[in-house]
């Protein structure tokens, strides 16, 4: 899935809880339907934010993974 | 049971969740908690209904209004905890100031934002803020006095009522 075309990226690293979710909610604000951003985040408990918020919202993560300590979130704006 | 698959508003989008917070100290750190639930839950897109009352009603007065009332003990009571969400204080360890400045210098460090900036986010995405008409009259605030997109002043009935209707309700 590496050719999924993200339209924004949100880079969240350093930034501590709820403001990874925050970011992520400004930036779906500003794509359409059916669009996608990335986001970057070092919090660790953004993961289950994530799937948290995308249960509440409806929309989807697409795409989750980390690295050394980075986590990364491609979301579908519903 | 109720056939799901043949009911068409079944397919529509599912109601929103409802969330109530009574926001009723005006202290550093229980600012702080209502402010990154309110701006998380309407990040989360349930319809948030923040109920200013008693002291929690101080950190909604304008950062730079000094002294809110009209008698001389409503005005002692702002001059003696100054209103606005800038200039709120811990309930433990306030040592003149010097405790809310440490945890703004943590709170910066570790990129965790103040309440005045989750507070903008939380309207930015539609949490209502609502004040408590007794409060106001008791402590001779105006409408004026009071922060940038406010909701209409309500009562205890509202209040309640909001809260037997929410999902999950909060007294902060």
């Amino acid at each position: 899935m590496a050719n999924l075309e993200i339209k924004q990226k949100v880079d969240a690293s350093g930034l501590s809880c709820p403001l990874p979710i925050l970011r992520a909610t400004q930036a779906m604000k500003t794509i359409a339907a059916g669009e996608l951003i990335e986001v970057t985040a070092t919090d660790p408990g953004s993961v289950k934010d994530f799937a948290a918020w995308s249960a509440a919202t409806g929309n989807t993560l697409v795409e989750q993974d980390s690295s050394n300590g980075k986590f990364r979130f491609v979301l579908r704006h519903k | 049971m109720t056939p799901a698959a043949s009911n068409p508003a079944v397919d529509e989008a599912p109601k929103p969740k409802k969330f109530v917070i009574i926001c009723y100290s005006g202290e550093l750190e229980k600012t702080w908690a209502t402010m990154i639930l309110a701006s998380t839950a309407g990040a989360m897109e349930m319809e948030t209904t923040v109920f200013v009352t008693f002291w929690g009603l101080q950190t909604f007065v304008k950062d730079r209004k000094r002294i809110t009332g009209e008698n001389w003990m409503q005005k002692m009571m702002s001059f003696m905890q100054r209103p606005g969400a800038s200039h709120r204080k811990l309930s433990k360890m306030n040592f003149m100031g010097m405790g809310p400045w440490m945890m703004f210098k943590l709170a910066k460090k570790y990129n965790v934002s103040k309440p005045k900036e989750l507070l903008e986010m939380a309207k930015e995405m539609g949490v209502h803020f609502v004040p408590c008409q007794m409060t106001m009259d008791m402590f001779g605030i105006k409408p004026d006095d009071l922060i940038e997109g406010m909701g209409e002043p309500i009562g205890a009935a509202t209040a309640l009522q909001l809260m037997t209707e929410a999902d999950a309700s909060l007294f902060i």
